[in-house]
C-alpha cells in the first residue's frame, strides 16, 4: 500500500508546554517544523496546571540557583541526576523571562516585577526557611503558559497538524530515528511524517490508574511508541499520588478539607487515623495519611461494594463555614461522587498525579539507551522533554512548580540540540520500505478481529489491578500478583475488537491505539515497582520499612540507581546516579525529612 | 446530526484539557444530549469549543452564565 510521506525538517509529538517550546526553537531557526497533536494545542493537560513555575528569581526575597538545586536534589530523593538538575535550576530564570517576553501575563509586584509565591518543598539557604520561588499568572499558569507560547509558534510559521494520533516511531536497521507514522482522525488516513529529527512532548500516562487526576488525553502516547520501537523506560515505578482524590472519578479534593476539621473513616465509620497518628490524626502528612488510606483499603476496611475507597466526612462542620472555607468542595461532591458533603461523607482514594520516570534523556534533550556498553548511548534523531521524558531531574519524587519548569527547559533544550544537529548538515536518511507496515497492521487488526477484547474493560481490568497491585503503598506480595495480573491484562490489550469501522472520526478505533499505549506503561510500571526493594520518593514498600539503618526505607548501598525497563523481554537493568553536577560540588546523601 | 459530526463532537468533549470536564462532557453525551432540541445541540457543540476554564466556571456553578442562548444548555448539563 502506498502510504503519503510529508517531509519536514522536525516531527514534534505532543502540543502541550514542552512540545510548544521546542517548536519554537526550531521554527525561529528557520527550519520546517511540524507538531502533531490529538487536540488542540490549547486543550492541552499542561492547561490544569496552577501551581506555578519554580525559578530563582529573587524578586521578593534573596534566593539562588544553587538553593533551588539543593531542594530538588533532596525532592528526588537523591535519584535525581545533579547534571540535569544543576541544568534546570541555573535555566530557569532565562525560560521564565523568555516566557514573559512571549508576552505571558504573570502576576506583578507593585514595582512591576514578576510576583513570587512560596510553594511546598522550595526552601531557601540549603532548606532553612520557605522561599517565594513560583511565578504564576492568577490559578491559570499553564493555561496563559500555552496561549503566549502558541501564539508565538503562529509568528514562527510552526505548522500544526491538529487532532492527528502519532502511531509508532519510525527507526532504521541502525537505530536512527526517522520520524513517526501519524493517523489523521478526520479521515482515517495514515501519514508518514519524515524528519531528521524527532521530538517526543506527549505528556503522562496516569490514566493507567483507577483514580488519577490527569485529563483521560494522558495515555503514554510517547512512551508507548518509544517501547514498541525496543526503546527502554527509565524509573517507572515513580509515580506522585495525592491522598485524597474523589473515588471513581478522581477530581483533586483540596488538602484544606482536612484542614477545616474533615475526618477520614473506614467502613466501621472509625477514624483510622487516631491508629496511625495519634498527635497528628487527620493533619499528619500526606505520606502518612495516603499510607494509612492504602493499609485501611488493603484489610479489607475500605467501603462500597469493592471495599476500595475510605470517606472523608465533614457532616459534624457548620454548613455555612464549610461553603465560606472550601469553595467548590459541595459541588464536587454532587457533580462527582453524587454526595451532599454537608450531610454524607465523601468517597476519597489517593489518586495518581504525576510520572517522574519516562522515555531516559540527557539534559540536552537527546534520547539515551545502553547500547554497546555505553549505557548513555545517544538515540540518533530522537529527542524528548517534558512529562515523558526522564531527564532526570525529579527522580523519586517531584516538587511543586517543577514540573512547569521542566517542561520549558527540557522542551527547550530539545529543540536547541535538534537544531544543532541539523545545522550540522544531518540530512534526511532513506525511510525502510516497510516504515508504515506495523502501524497499518495494528489498525487492521484492530479493525478486522473479531472475537476480541473490549477496550472500556480491558482498560478498567488495567486500571484497578494497577491501583490495586502498585498504587500510593505497596506491599511484597501485591506487586509479585500485579505482575502475573498485569501480564494477563496485556494479552487482552493485544487482541483489542472494535464494533464501529469507520474511516472517518472513528474514535474507538483511536481509544484502541490509546490502549495499547496504556498498557506497556502499565507494565513497565508493575514490573519496575516489583524488582525495587527499598522504599525511596514517591515508592513506598511496606515490607521496607523505616529503620534506624535504612532511614525511610532507603537503602542507598544497593538501590541508589535508575531502574531501566527493557519493552523487548520484560527486563530490568539499571545504571548509576549522576551525583556530580555541572560546575558545582554534589549534593551529599543524607536523610530526606521535612 | 451527521454521525461525522457527532464523532468529531465527542473527540472534543472525552479529550479535554481538564479532567473534571472530560467525566462532565461524557457524561452528559451519554445521557442528556439526545434530549436537547436541534438548535440546542448546536448550542452544546459551539459550548464544546469554549476555553476548558471558562466552560469550566459555567458548568461548575463558580461563575453564572449569563447569556440568555448558552444558559438552558448549561442547566442541563449541570443536571445531568
Amino acid at each position: 500500500m502506498s502510504i503519503p510521506v510529508l517531509k519536514f525538517d522536525a516531527v514534534i509529538v505532543g502540543a502541550g508546554g514542552a512540545g510548544l517550546r521546542s517548536a519554537i526553537q526550531l521554527s525561529e531557526a528557520g527550519l520546517k517544523t511540524a507538531v502533531l497533536s490529538k487536540v488542540f494545542p490549547t486543550r492541552s493537560h499542561t492547561v490544569a496546571a496552577q501551581g506555578g513555575v519554580a525559578a530563582s528569581l529573587g524578586n521578593s526575597e534573596e534566593d539562588h540557583w544553587t538553593w533551588h538545586m539543593y531542594d530538588t536534589v533532596k525532592g528526588s530523593d537523591w535519584l535525581g541526576d545533579q547534571d540535569a538538575i544543576e541544568f534546570m535550576c541555573k535555566k530557569a530564570n532565562e525560560v521564565v523571562v523568555e516566557l514573559e517576553h512571549y508576552g505571558m501575563p504573570f502576576d506583578r509586584t507593585d514595582n512591576g516585577k514578576i510576583y513570587q509565591r512560596p510553594f511546598g518543598g522550595h526552601m531557601s539557604n540549603f532548606g532553612e526557611k520557605p522561599v517565594r520561588r513560583s511565578c504564576a499568572a492568577a490559578d491559570r499558569t499553564g493555561h496563559a503558559m500555552l496561549h503566549a507560547m502558541y501564539q508565538r509558534n503562529v509568528k514562527a510559521n510552526t505548522q500544526f497538524f491538529v487532532e492527528w494520533m502519532a502511531l509508532d516511531l519510525i527507526r532504521d536497521e541502525e537505530g536512527h530515528v526517522l520520524g513517526v507514522t501519524a493517523m489523521e482522525m478526520e479521515t482515517g488516513q495514515v501519514v508518514i511524517f519524515h524528519a531528521r529529527a524527532t521530538i517526543f512532548a506527549t505528556g503522562g500516562a496516569g490514566r493507567i490508574f483507577y483514580s488519577s487526576t490527569n485529563a483521560f488525553i494522558n495515555t503514554g502516547d510517547g512512551l508507548g511508541m518509544a517501547a514498541r520501537a525496543g526503546i527502554p523506560l527509565e524509573d517507572m515505578e515513580f509515580w506522585q499520588f495525592h491522598p485524597t482524590g474523589v473515588a471513581g472519578a478522581g477530581v483533586l479534593i483540596t488538602e484544606g478539607v482536612r484542614g477545616e476539621g474533615g475526618i477520614l473513616r473506614n467502613s466501621s465509620k472509625e477514624r483510622f487515623m487516631e491508629r496511625y497518628a495519634p498527635n497528628a490524626k487527620d493533619l499528619a502528612s500526606r505520606d502518612v495519611v495516603s499510607r494509612a488510606m492504602a493499609t485501611e483499603i488493603k484489610e479489607g476496611r475500605g467501603c462500597g461494594v469493592n471495599k476500595d475507597y475510605v470517606l472523608l466526612d465533614i457532616t459534624h462542620l457548620d454548613p455555612a463555614t464549610i461553603m465560606k472555607r472550601l469553595p467548590g468542595i459541595h459541588e464536587i461532591g454532587l457533580q462527582f461522587a453524587g454526595v451532599d458533603c454537608l450531610k454524607e461523607p465523601l468517597p476519597v482514594v489517593p489518586t495518581c498525579h504525576y510520572q517522574m520516570g519516562g522515555i531516559p534523556t540527557h539534559y540536552s534533550g537527546r534520547v539515551v539507551m545502553p547500547q554497546n556498553g555505553d549505557m548513555n548511548a545517544v538515540v540518533p534523531g530522537f529527542y524528548a522533554g517534558g512529562e515523558c521524558a526522564c531527564a532526570s531531574v525529579h527522580g523519586a519524587n517531584r516538587l511543586g512548580t517543577n514540573s512547569l519548569l521542566d517542561l520549558l527547559v527540557f522542551g527547550k533544550s530539545a529543540g536547541d540540540s535538534a537544531v544543532e544537529d541539523l545545522k550540522a548538515g544531518k540530512a534526511h536518511r532513506d525511510l525502510p520500505k516497510d516504515a508504515a507496515d506495523k502501524s497499518l497492521a495494528r489498525i487492521a487488526a484492530i479493525d478486522n478481529r473479531k472475537g476480541g477484547a473490549n477496550v472500556h474493560e480491558t482498560r478498567l481490568a488495567m486500571q484497578r489491578t494497577m491501583q490495586d497491585h502498585a498504587g500510593v503503598f505497596r506491599f511484597g506480595d501485591m506487586l509479585k500478583q500485579g505482575v502475573e495480573k498485569i501480564l494477563e491484562v496485556e494479552k487482552a490489550a493485544r487482541q483489542l475488537e472494535i464494533k464501529d469501522k469507520s474511516q472517518a472520526w472513528n474514535t474507538a478505533r483511536t481509544e484502541a491505539l490509546e490502549m495499547e499505549n496504556l498498557i506497556e506503561v502499565a507494565k513497565a510500571t508493575m514490573i519496575s515497582a516489583e524488582a525495587r526493594k527499598e522504599s525511596r520518593g514517591a515508592h513506598v514498600r511496606d515490607d521496607a520499612p523505616d529503620t534506624a539503618e535504612f532511614p525511610n526505607g532507603r537503602n542507598d548501598k544497593e538501590w541508589l540507581k535508575h531502574t531501566l525497563f527493557s519493552p523487548v523481554d520484560n527486563s530490568i537493568s539499571y545504571k548509576p546516579v549522576n551525583m556530580q553536577p555541572l560546575t558545582v560540588e554534589p549534593v551529599a546523601l543524607k536523610t530526606r525529612s521535612y | 446530526m451527521e454521525r461525522a459530526d457527532y464523532e468529531r463532537l465527542r473527540w472534543r468533549c472525552i479529550r479535554r484539557a481538564l479532567l473534571e470536564l472530560d467525566i462532565t462532557l461524557t457524561r452528559f453525551l451519554d445521557d442528556g444530549f439526545d434530549k436537547l432540541t436541534e438548535e440546542e445541540k448546536k448550542v452544546f457543540v459551539e459550548l464544546a469549543d469554549m476555553e476548558d476554564h471558562e466552560l469550566w466556571y459555567w458548568l461548575s456553578g463558580k461563575t453564572e452564565c449569563d447569556d440568555p442562548r448558552f444558559a438552558p444548555v448549561v442547566a442541563a448539563i449541570r443536571k445531568s
